[in-house]
């Protein structure tokens, strides 16, 4: 944890020379502490001080990249224990698992397809992260080329020893991939793997005290980028584990200041369910043991959800929108800027195959319920905005169909635009088709 | 190298909460369902074991809702003609407890009539002995309306009245007292408005064990972060001991799930969705999940195939 402006004001030779142009140490303690200010302004700072700030401001949790011609993939650099204090910052990356086993042939058509996959979630195109080749005694060298052979995306090696692995990362020469499979039987020859391979190293284990002798005995070896894997037998195990060492690191606990790495598996979805978990408390690597859109896609989703800046809901501008080619015949329909509900809306409006205006009023990001209840969408916002974005001149009938969520609206609405006729839509954007084609 | 694992220790609890009386205690029922009376944060068993496990209320309807997924009519069959049926058919899918929703309008599009809902909650009540939840249609004159027979047709069940909102409680409230039942308090997605509308509740007289709170909540895709930190953040303040938060909370993944086009439908929608069925399923049961983790202590779903894995994840997590 970052020190507070006292803790750093002690480390400072509380001289008050204003050479770092501020009126007091202590003053350019508070701002060090704020991150507004460089420890570098301080021209008589101590080297002991100056070796206490850096490490204090180093990140509690390591961050840990993999890298390959095809992408990157970072996790760590978390601050919070709840993303509402302030925001979860590198989303875990999601991973799908082919086994040597499967053999050549196999590999090279799940990955294929894994690696066309792409789904849009309002907006933004999203897709699996990367690939765990697991060692499990088919060939492995034959594995890592299948998959090379048809994706470029960064890649976890999973196995027992470091033998097993060593023939392979020549195929990977260039790239930072991520060994997997560090005990108390093989860290010695893993963690010299990845040392000469410039790989991450990732540390299995389900007891605390040994993870914590491991991390210091392999960062001895000058491996620096360590992910945790806890291999708990159940959900509640995994969730006590992930929650103590998130609080750990965030207490500046450097043994364990790593991510987590977690495997999801089990029938009838219970791999949906642990990633999912995984997710919402703390992994940062999650290896899916199949690939699946129907999977993909929620988890892709809830990740997204997840790791979106509590403090900055994502918007659209508000304006008005042509959906289908809209003419002066076309209907005029109103929503909020709140990304979600505008594609929701805009989506099933595109679907629909039916032209129309669509004008987003700036409610502040939040979406039609959220923000009428905040009063951030009444009835002289939505009036404003078909004023400001000069609909009238647009159409030739002056109508306008209102999110049935706000119905309550459409007498205020009236009295605001007298030469207008209020229309009520439906409550849900998915009912909006049918709707269109009945009632407009 | 030794580890002192970081345990919180924390002021104040969550409130139990018992649905249902049996018959020694004036009711019908074969069991109760006690929620709540965490002293930690969800399932950390570490520090404190948690007395009452989440469970899971399965919705049903006075008659075959018309705009349902096309997925839950193939899951549920007939039992949707039949509010009896259709729960006895939720008991068999693993419910705790019953959920009737109570329609707007009969299928004839008239407003539901005093004595339908009465007759669907007796039919619930003689067709399964778990607790009960019954909701208004959600319109302010015909919850009112509808409920307050409901309530009194029921007297001494412990049944759940809701959903109270700050637009429209006292009713509620006021016959939830009268006949020994109980009351949900639903509030958008705010701690603040959550916790004003528990007191504006128990100003009435309410006792605080009597009130579960709704906190409100998205489905994965549509918003769902926002339920999930303001049940991180109720519940953080429940603890801390703000005692005007600390009921237990439901939540209606179900209802929000299934109103989404990923689960409602399986056409027109991009191949990259995935098997309608199981996406829909994945659906429901991650945005169940996930409300379990910030601290939902009854789940409210729909479909029986989320019902099973959702209760699979609990006991998961609940293993000490």
């Amino acid at each position: 944890m970052a020190l507070t402006g006292i803790q750093i004001y002690k480390l400072l030779p509380q001289t008050n020379c204003k050479e770092c142009g501020f009126p007091t140490c202590l003053a350019f303690a508070m701002k060090l502490a704020a991150k507004q200010a460089e420890l570098t302004a301080c021209p008589y700072v101590t080297d002991n001080s100056k070796k206490q700030l850096e490490e204090s401001s180093a990140p509690p949790i390591r961050l840990v990249t993999l890298k390959a011609a095809g992408g990157e993939v970072k996790a760590g650099n978390e601050t919070v224990l709840f993303r509402h204090e302030k925001t979860f910052y590198n989303r875990p990356g999601i991973f799908v698992q082919v086994k040597a086993s499967e053999g050549a042939d196999a590999i090279k058509a799940k990955v294929s397809a894994a690696d066309a996959y792409s789904v849009n979630y309002v907006g933004i195109d999203l897709a699996v992260d990367g690939y765990a080749v697991i060692a499990d005694g088919g060939d492995f060298g034959a594995a890592v080329q299948a998959v090379r052979a048809v994706s470029k995306r960064p890649l976890i090696l999973s196995g027992k020893s470091a033998a097993d692995l060593d023939p392979v990362l020549a195929i990977l020469a260039g790239e930072k991939p991520m060994i997997h499979g560090a005990d108390a039987t093989n860290w010695d020859a893993m963690a010299d793997l990845a040392k000469k391979a410039g790989a991450s190293l990732a540390l299995v284990g389900d007891n605390l005290e040994a993870l914590a002798d491991l991390t210091e005995k392999i960062k001895g070896k000058g491996v620096e980028e360590i992910a945790l894997d806890f291999k708990a037998p159940g959900m509640s195990q995994h969730l006590a584990l992930s929650t103590q060492v998130r609080r750990l690191a965030l207490k500046n606990f450097r043994a364990l200041g790593f991510p987590i790495i977690s495997f999801a598996d089990g029938d009838n979805g219970r791999d949906a369910v642990f990633a999912a978990h995984a997710i919402a408390k703390y992994s940062g690597f999650i290896v899916l043991p199949r690939f699946a859109p129907e999977l993909l896609y929620p988890l892709l989703v809830l990740r997204q959800n997840i790791y979106t800046d509590p403090q900055k809901p994502i918007q659209v501008q508000p304006g008005i929108y042509e959906i289908n080619h809209p003419t002066a015949e076309s209907p005029v329909l109103v929503t909020t800027n709140f990304s979600i509900t505008y594609f929701s809306v805009a989506n099933e409006v595109e679907g629909s195959g039916q032209p129309a205006w669509l004008v987003v009023c700036d409610a502040e990001g939040m979406s039609v319920l959220t923000a009428w209840a905040a009063g951030k969408f009444d009835a002289e916002r939505i009036a404003k905005s078909i004023k400001e974005f000069d609909v009238a001149s647009k159409v030739s009938k002056r109508r306008v169909v209102l999110p049935g969520h706000v119905a309550v609206l459409s007498g205020e609405l009236e009295a605001e635009l007298p030469d207008w006729e209020i229309k009520v839509g439906p409550r849900e954007a998915v009912d909006i088709p049918s709707f269109m084609k009945q009632a407009l | 190298m030794p580890v002192e694992i970081p345990k919180d220790k924390w002021p104040g609890k969550i409130r139990a909460v018992t649905l249902g009386a049996i018959a020694a205690e004036g009711g019908t029922r074969v069991k109760t369902v006690t929620v709540g009376g965490q002293a930690s944060l969800p399932f950390m068993h570490f520090e404190t074991l948690m007395p009452n496990k989440p469970v899971i209320a399965i919705e049903v309807k006075d008659r075959k809702p018309d705009d349902w997924s096309k997925l839950l009519e193939e899951a549920w069959g007939d039992a949707l003609n039949d509010p009896g049926a259709w729960a006895k058919a939720a008991e068999v899918a693993g419910a705790d407890i019953i959920m009737l929703a109570l329609s707007v309008t009969g299928a004839d599009g008239k407003p539901t009539t005093p004595e339908v809902a009465v007759a669907a909650v007796k039919a619930i009540l003689g067709a399964t002995g778990l607790p009960v939840i019954v909701n208004g249609p959600g319109q302010v004159d015909l919850d009112n309306e509808l409920l307050v027979p409901v309530s009194e047709a029921t007297k001494g069940e412990r049944i759940v009245l809701g959903v109270c909102e700050d637009k429209n409680y006292r009713t509620i409230v006021a016959t939830a007292m009268a006949n020994g039942h109980l009351v949900t308090a639903r509030a958008p997605m705010d701690v603040n408005l959550s916790k004003q509308l528990n007191i504006l509740i128990s100003d009435m007289g309410m006792p605080a064990d009597r009130i579960i709170m709704d906190p409100t909540t998205g489905a994965l895709g549509y918003g769902i972060e926002y339920g999930f930190s303001v049940m991180e953040r109720l519940r953080l303040a429940a603890l801390q001991g703000d005692a005007m938060t600390q009921q237990p909370m439901i939540v209606t993944p179900g209802f929000e799930a299934w109103k989404t086009k990923e689960s409602k439908v399986g056409e027109g929608v991009p191949a990259s969705w995935g098997d309608w069925k199981e996406r829909a399923i994945n659906w429901e049961t991650l945005t169940a999940i996930t409300l379990v983790e910030s601290g939902a202590d009854i789940l409210v779903l729909r479909h029986p195939e989320s019902v099973k894995r959702v209760k699979a994840a609990i006991e998961e997590l609940v293993t000490v």
